[in-house]
């Protein structure tokens, strides 16, 4: 079986904080990461290579030092990583960037399963998955809790807002994952990540992976950033503690009927 | 690279150094360099105290002519027969853009015996209702929905196009948006008419919720976006209203519906439908055991609300995933949210700070949560919740 | 001389930082409070690959140098010593003797599961009436044939009761008396070998310490490790490679209280200010950190040493005394600048304070290190 996991190096946003005097964001001292979900998503191929003696590949469109993202997956078991790199993808939507992803699996090759996170913790648009899939023509499922392959049918649960799906769909499929039980990512080992450590990562240029340069990069993106700002922040409101949990609560209600909240 | 620092009028301040979200600008020698980074986003160009940064005007070539494309459409989702409160939102919003545009909006109706739900359509502001029914519709389904709805939009050529930002809507926005060669932009917060151009001004967050950003499609069309459940209010039904329904046959054959639905499993009521609930009470580890649930689900009964999780609750196994409130688990924003017994870290955080009214009750006064809360109760949940939900009890009877 | 950590110590130290925060911290309070001996944590730490660091690939170990093992026991020991002392056991008490006298056989068989992450080690040396007189052993080895029947007990054996693996001293030949112990290797599961109760300490309880008890034990002549007489040179040698890794628990240990102490000099304020702004605090910080940082260098030039293959015996001596001096010293320091709120169970530092404790004792007492340090020093040179 054929495994690629798309992945995607991004900053800890649960780290980033923001200057209260000037109310923009603190880069600063912020680790890059393997985004988590796509964590997920390399442990759900794990698993695929575990039970079905799989062969894993990750891949990411990202700047140098996204190296050190892809030798991440590499330790925790992944067999080969590929960083496709090129200037000219810089600037690139979702659009241009799956264009770029499906140019770079078709180089792979035959591929059984697709695999992404939900979504990279920085954008936060949860598209490059099906967009992927779209450009490459196979079958997408989303929100995938879990999964299990018997000869070339998938079974996933897919979740929904009350409950979840049980689908059933044939090879090659892209799967994009939700953090779940069953995907807990695996710790790595100290043999894999001295092994990882030694990897020189293959680089994709865009000409490598034949991309259309007019579909990659700034060129390539449909839609573009007209403005960036920081949100304006909620201020603490009021914090009520008189001397008896009764008080405090008559205290509250008083103040959620006098705003017309609820009451 | 499309941002250029002049290195004449750069004076080496370091602003845009701190500006930027990407971490993409370093100082070498005085003066500002971009680096691989960057995605243009012109953060830097706009705190440039000496207007040293610009950002080129990129050509796309382009193959639509925008000036055939007209109206705004809201994808209409139905879960059992209903319609789904996000698309009510979007006809709500969908209607005052088309008027501030003087174009038509339309509902977008797929499904197995739906028709009957064109009348809500037209109450909540459309004009046109495109119906398409088949068996094969019945169900959402990646590879039916898409097709048939890039198709209707190759044919009438929309403006604007409106999804819900739910599970299926964030599973057909891109599919659609990556057929058709279009931009989507997802999750919005809000939506605006740029005045001169005509063109949707899509907000959204990013970074977990710590920047905002405007987004354009300023050539291709439909400007697609998936918006968030709640963001917008339901518009007031107006059952005086009528439209026309334009009647569309599916070209969707069973073979072409890759994905085989087997079973739907449903994980709980409508206490934990947190994406249209007004009212959400959220309970945490603080609660202590999973039994506690129940002082939880006995305030959101008094209040008429849904019943919401921390992960630490969650990954105790005392409340399903779907319950789940923040960055891996659901991003909600109804108009009162009641954290018990939540600490407010910061992954918590991004899923709920958008919602209008934070109420707090925690025993730790210096809980991350209180810095976000409107209102808080220092205190033990255990003791505040049964006589908090008594006091409303009381209050609402009189 | 070179002080920079290479690039793969680098980064197994970051690894089992993570493995530690991530893991073990979340149970720590809970499992130090209630005495658990959590096998799946350990398991966990197994699987990861630390026992198998500085194993050659030949016996399933990631070919690593002993700095690189060194740091991943202090790191786990930072958060838990628990854990940082079973790795030690693991390593330099069990797959290290067995490496350094073993057969090919022997190591095969016995050091590949530790390297591999399947099984834990223990070391069988001390017993209720032999101490720090290690040579007086009352555990008996006879052979009978193919076999040696072993009699006896031994007392305070980490990991005992959850190793796989146990190496056992007994006296094969009591007129010999020093040359008379030989060492074996002993399977848990062995007919006769059980164990007896888990001792009630001080601290350490995350980690687990147990009897040892052998009636009519049927040990293979081919578990016999090195030769008959051979015994306390492999312990001897053994305990040596050791005191690193105890020198190495207790540096974690000293640090962990040294950060916690800094954390809450600065939050808690008296006459309204921070009380790290008196000098006080401030010089008792300094102090700490001027002992952790020399005990740090001690500990990674005895390390650096083993690892070149030059002789270590002294220095691993030095690291040992001194790295669990200054923890008893650190610790009791960081509950003072605690004040009241230190001697309560609701924070860390009374922990740290009597888990550092027995760094002075085992694996040799402090006395016991000074022997070897004078005895270097002091021998007459030829």
């Amino acid at each position: 079986m054929e495994i690629v996991v798309c992945i995607k190096q991004v900053p800890d946003t649960t780290e980033v904080k923001i200057d209260p005097v000037t109310n923009t964001l603190i880069r600063q001292g912020v680790p890059s990461i393997v985004n988590p979900f796509d964590k997920n998503a390399l442990e759900a191929a794990l698993q695929l290579k575990d039970k079905y003696g799989a062969k894993v590949t990750v891949i990411s469109m990202g700047p140098p030092q996204a190296k050190a993202a892809l030798k991440d997956c590499l330790s925790m078991g992944a067999d080969t990583a590929i960083l496709v790199s090129d200037r000219a993808f810089g600037g690139a939507d979702t659009l241009a960037t799956s264009n770029v992803l499906a140019a770079s699996i078709k180089k792979i090759g035959k591929v059984d399963v697709i695999f992404c996170g939900k979504q990279a913790i920085d954008g936060d648009t949860a598209q490059v998955g099906p967009e992927t899939a779209e450009h490459l023509g196979i079958a997408q499922v989303t929100y995938v809790a879990n999964m299990d392959i018997k000869d070339d049918l998938v079974t996933v649960e897919r979740e929904c807002e009350d409950g979840y799906e049980v689908i059933e769909v044939k090879l090659p499929v892209l799967v994009s994952v939700i953090k779940s039980a069953a995907f807990e990512p695996r710790f790595p080992t100290v043999k894999g990540k001295m092994k990882a450590n030694r990897t020189e990562i293959a680089v994709w240029s865009a000409a490598d992976v034949n991309a259309d340069e007019k579909k990659i990069g700034l060129v390539g993106s449909p839609t573009k950033v007209s403005k960036i700002f920081t949100p304006p922040r909620r201020v603490q409101g009021i914090i009520i503690e008189e001397p008896t949990v009764k008080e405090s609560i008559a205290a509250l209600l008083d103040k959620l009927a006098e705003a017309k909240i609820i009451l | 690279m499309a941002v250029i620092v002049s290195k004449e009028k750069c004076v080496g301040c370091g602003i845009c150094e701190t500006a930027c979200p990407f971490g993409a600008i370093t100082l070498q020698e005085g003066k500002a360099v971009i680096g691989e980074t960057c995605t243009q986003c012109g953060a830097c160009v706009e705190v440039c105290p000496v207007a040293a940064i610009t950002r080129e005007e990129v050509v796309t070539e382009v193959t639509m002519d925008k000036s055939q494309y007209k109206n705004i459409w809201v994808f209409i989702e139905t879960a059992e027969g209903k319609m789904k409160n996000v698309s009510l939102e979007l006809l709500g919003e969908g209607r005052k853009l088309a008027d501030q545009l003087g174009q038509k909006l339309a509902g977008v109706l797929l499904g197995k015996e739906v028709a009957a739900l064109s009348k809500d359509i037209f109450a909540a502001g459309a004009d046109e209702v495109y119906l398409v029914e088949a068996d094969e519709l019945e169900h959402y389904s990646t590879d039916g929905y898409t097709t048939v709805f890039s198709d209707l939009i190759q044919a009438h050529k929309p403006s604007v196009v409106l999804v819900g930002a739910t599970n299926n809507g964030r599973d057909l926005g891109p599919r659609i948006a990556s057929r058709i060669g279009t931009g989507l932009t997802a999750d919005c917060t809000d939506l605006g008419i740029d005045e001169e151009t005509g063109m949707v001004a899509w907000t959204r967050p990013a970074f977990g919720g710590n920047i905002m950003a405007t987004i354009l499609c300023p050539e291709h069309r439909p400007q697609m976006g998936t918006i968030r459940p709640s963001v917008f209010k339901k518009p007031i039904l107006d059952y005086n209203r009528c439209g026309e329904i334009i009647k569309v046959k599916s070209t969707v054959k069973w073979e072409d519906i890759r994905t085989k639905l087997i079973d739907f499993v449903k994980v709980c009521t409508t206490a934990c439908n947190l994406e249209e609930a007004e009212i959400i009470v959220s309970g945490g580890r603080g609660l202590g055991k999973p039994e506690n649930f129940k002082l939880i689900e006995n305030l959101a009964e008094v209040l008429g609300a849904s019943v919401g999780a921390s992960r630490a609750a969650v990954d105790a196994g005392w409340k399903p995933h779907v319950s789940q409130v923040g960055q891996t688990g659901k991003t909600v924003g109804p108009k009162i949210y009641i954290a018990c017994g939540i600490s407010g870290a910061v992954q918590h955080l991004v899923g709920m700070s958008s919602s209008d009214v934070i109420i707090a009750i925690n025993k730790d006064k210096d809980a991350p949560i209180f810095q976000v809360a409107d209102y808080g109760i220092v205190g033990d949940i255990l003791e505040v919740l049964p006589m908090i939900t008594e006091e409303f009890k009381k209050r609402k009877a009189c | 001389m070179e002080f920079e950590l290479t690039e793969d110590q680098q980064m197994i130290q970051q690894m089992a930082r993570e493995f530690a925060e991530q893991k073990l911290a979340p149970t720590m309070v809970e499992r130090d409070e209630k005495h658990i001996f959590d096998r799946e944590l350990v398991h966990e730490m197994c699987e990861a690959g630390f026992n198998g660091i500085c194993i050659p690939e030949a016996y399933g170990g990631a070919d690593g140098d002993y700095l690189s093992y060194i740091l991943a026991v202090e790191e786990l020991s930072k958060v838990d010593d628990g854990m940082g002392i079973t790795l030690s056991v693991n390593v330099s008490l069990c797959a290290g003797p067995i490496m350094s006298y073993g057969t090919e056989e022997q190591k095969q068989k016995y050091v590949r599961p530790i390297a591999e992450g399947t099984h834990v080690g223990a070391f069988g040396l001390t017993e209720p009436n032999a101490g720090t007189d290690a040579a007086t052993q009352h555990t008996v080895a006879v052979l009978e044939g193919d076999h040696y029947i072993i009699n006896g007990s031994k007392i305070f054996i980490t990991n005992g009761s959850e190793a796989d693996t146990y190496i056992v001293f007994a006296m094969t030949d009591k007129a010999k008396g020093l040359k008379g112990i030989s060492a074996f290797i002993l399977e848990k599961g062995m007919p006769g070998f059980t164990f007896g109760k888990r001792e009630s300490k001080m601290g350490g309880h995350t980690s687990i310490t147990t009897e040892l008890i052998f009636q009519d034990v049927k040990v293979p002549k081919e578990n016999l490790l090195g030769k008959e007489s051979e015994g306390f040179k492999i312990a001897m040698t053994t305990l040596d490679a050791g005191r690193i890794g105890v020198a190495a628990q207790a540096l974690g240990i000293a640090e962990a209280a040294m950060q916690y102490a800094i954390k809450y000099s600065k939050e808690r304020i008296q006459f309204g200010k921070s009380i790290s702004s008196f000098q006080v605090i401030a010089f008792k910080i300094a102090d700490m950190a001027i002992k952790i940082d020399a005990a740090r260098l001690l500990v990674y030039r005895a390390a650096c040493l083993k690892n070149a293959g030059k002789p270590f015996s002294k220095e691993a001596a030095m690291a040992k005394a001194y790295a669990s001096d200054i923890a008893m010293e650190v610790t009791t320091d960081a509950v003072q600048v605690y004040g009241g709120y230190g001697y309560t169970t609701d924070y860390p530092v009374e922990r740290l304070m009597r888990n550092a404790k027995i760094t002075q004792i085992y694996e040799g007492t402090n006395e016991v290190q000074r022997m070897v340090i004078s005895g270097a020093l002091l021998r007459d040179k030829k």
